[in-house]
């Protein structure tokens, strides 16, 4: 570094850099709500019975991590891939095709710890070559091409008998049992979910500040530039598929442990675009909207259709309720709940202090 | 070093020549092809015939960021720079790209020899009072002096600057003059200015283009005098 050393340089005084650089890098650490929201997570057993924690809660948490993946794409990549459902889809399937399952002419009946592991590879893979195809493509060829994968993997998994079983899919997948201990039994399962759903969100909030996850932010917001510094923008974006794709995997396994079956509707297109409107609905900004949005369209689908009734009207519009919710959002906040919740924040602190310095919003 | 061009239409057959250490100013009008000239030495858009040297090796096939890690930066007309980073984020992305570890999932630590090199570039191109404030917030001016930090990260062996002094304030361009003039003897550069007072000051030869093609070369003092160059740049400025 012998550049410029005639110019001033003033050393960091502060000795509490390491201090503030920790709170950079965990802004929850100092906010008492996300460790209120902790300690109710962790003693949610206590407070929710089995219905809640998993039809709603553990439900919620998978979907979260799925959409995190997509989240983490977007965000921070730049790139609205609508296959990350199909990602998970076929790690759910590789799950009941390697594992044990009520269709033993399909499943090869592999214990789940090696069963696990490889489809979790296996979807990686899926996931990387897909956005191997992608990152050819800028904007709404993305959503297009991702699209066409997601939707190919549909109709592929209806006709395809001889390892998806067509439109019946894969039922009664065994699910892990060890230590003595039921992990599909409400209790286990809700903490199994709500530890890989904690590493997923910690995992991307920890990337988006190491070098990986700025190069991949400065890649969205400039390519080009990126190239002039010594990066490969496309080998960045693709690495950015295979570590989405990893935590979408994640969720497929989850998903298939909680349902105990897969069919070809648990991959279609509607179910893709769920993951996008969790996404877009909790905000694409920060890890934690995806949960959010996650969490609201959980709610929504499971009691709506109660409300409806009550007021009268026709219970399976329960999607119009989502679509309006989605239209909302996205018309007065392109950046989700989250967006929403900051910006209020922001300016119940601005109104005691005057600090300028508009967002994006 | 040697660069030998022939590029149709925005260049034709243009030959540069810089050697190691050199420091040289292009100028010419609005369309006379420096930054095209720019764009086909890193590699943004490739010529559509001829060579490029760099250090007696043929890069004209490389990628823009193989260019990059030979020791070749660029700074751009128009600010390209990283809006959703902050400052520091930014010069931290510029040292890393010219180093290994791009894909790394581990963060820097406190002792991170790159950091230590962030914070020094910061330093030196007075952006130290903001290095947390995002790019989208800084001043044209700050931004300016941004975009010349990212192209001195690392080990610089030949820099080319696309007007820099674009848009600064007095003070902001004898500031540029002196970061300029402090660069390390063996880190030439081609700067790309039209304003006269920085540009001859800052360099030992020019080169005049105009129309896509070389008009002229010679020492500083050989062009501010010369009729033919006054009549060119004071003239037809504004094709």
């Amino acid at each position: 570094m012998s550049l410029l050393q005639s110019t001033q340089f003033r050393p960091d005084p502060s000795a509490n850099a390491t201090r503030r650089a920790l709170l950079r890098a965990w802004p929850e650490l100092q906010n008492p709500a996300a460790w209120l929201v902790a300690l109710i997570l962790v003693i949610m057993p206590l407070i929710a019975n089995g219905f809640f924690l998993i039809e709603i809660f553990a439900t919620t948490l998978i979907l979260g991590v799925i959409a995190l993946s997509l989240m983490f794409l977007a965000g921070y990549g730049g790139m609205v891939s609508l296959m990350q459902l199909t990602i998970a889809g076929f790690a759910g399937y590789m799950v009941a095709v390697f594992g044990m399952s009520g269709n033993a002419n399909i499943s090869l009946g592999w214990p789940w710890w090696l069963a696990t592991p490889m489809a979790l590879a296996l979807a990686t893979l899926f996931g990387t070559l897909g956005g191997a195809l992608a990152v050819r493509t800028e904007g709404i060829y993305t959503i297009m091409i991702t699209l066409a994968i997601g939707a190919a993997f549909y109709y592929f998994t209806n006709q395809n008998w001889a390892i998806f079983n067509g439109h019946t899919g894969i039922n009664t997948v065994a699910t892990p049992h060890f230590w003595g201990v039921d992990w599909r039994s409400d209790i286990a399962f809700y903490y199994v979910t709500l530890g890989v759903a904690a590493i997923c969100y910690f995992a991307v909030q920890y990337v988006s500040r190491a070098p990986f996850g700025l190069a991949l932010q400065g890649v969205r917001d400039n390519p080009r530039r990126m190239a002039a510094l010594g990066f490969n923008p496309n080998a960045h974006r693709i690495a950015a598929y295979a570590f989405a794709a990893f935590i979408a995997a994640l969720g497929g396994v989850l998903q298939v442990w909680n349902y105990r079956q897969i069919s070809p509707g648990s991959v279609s297109v509607g179910a893709c675009i769920d993951v996008l409107i969790i996404a877009v609905v909790g905000g694409i900004t920060r890890p934690i909207g995806p949960f959010i949005g996650a969490l609201i369209f959980v709610l929504l689908r499971t009691f709506a259709l109660d409300v409806l009734i009550k007021l009268g009207l026709d219970g399976n519009r329960f999607r119009l309720l989502i679509g309006l919710g989605f239209l909302a959002i996205v018309f007065w906040s392109s950046d989700g709940v989250i967006g929403l919740w900051e910006r209020w924040r922001r300016r119940s602190a601005s109104s005691t202090q005057r600090s300028g310095g508009g967002r994006h919003g | 070093m040697t660069r030998l061009f022939g590029a149709l239409a925005a260049l034709t057959d243009v030959t540069i020549t810089v050697r190691p250490g050199e420091r040289r100013a292009v100028l010419g009008s609005n369309g006379a092809g420096k930054t095209t000239l720019f764009n086909c030495i890193t590699g943004d858009f490739p010529p559509s015939s001829g060579t490029i040297r760099f250090f007696g090796e043929d890069i004209t096939q490389f990628p823009p960021y193989e260019r990059i890690r030979r020791g070749l930066r660029r700074t751009y007309q128009i600010s390209a720079l990283f809006p959703g980073l902050t400052v520091q984020d930014n010069v931290y992305l510029a040292c890393r790209g010219v180093s290994r570890g791009r894909f790394s999932f581990l963060r820097p630590g406190q002792n991170d020899a790159l950091m230590h090199a962030t914070e020094t570039l910061v330093q030196a191109v007075h952006l130290a009072g903001v290095k947390d404030q995002r790019v989208a917030e800084l001043a044209h001016g700050q931004q300016r002096q941004l975009e010349i930090a990212l192209a001195l990260a690392g080990a610089p062996r030949f820099i080319l600057f696309d007007e820099p002094a674009a848009g600064l304030s007095p003070t902001e361009r004898r500031e540029l003059i002196e970061i300029l003039t402090s660069l390390p003897a063996h880190m030439g550069y081609i700067i790309i200015e039209h304003d006269m007072d920085v540009a001859l000051r800052v360099v030992e030869s020019v080169t005049m283009m105009h129309n896509g093609r070389i008009f002229k070369e010679g020492l500083p003092r050989e062009i501010e005098s010369d009729p033919e160059v006054q009549e060119l740049y004071l003239g037809g400025g504004h094709e």
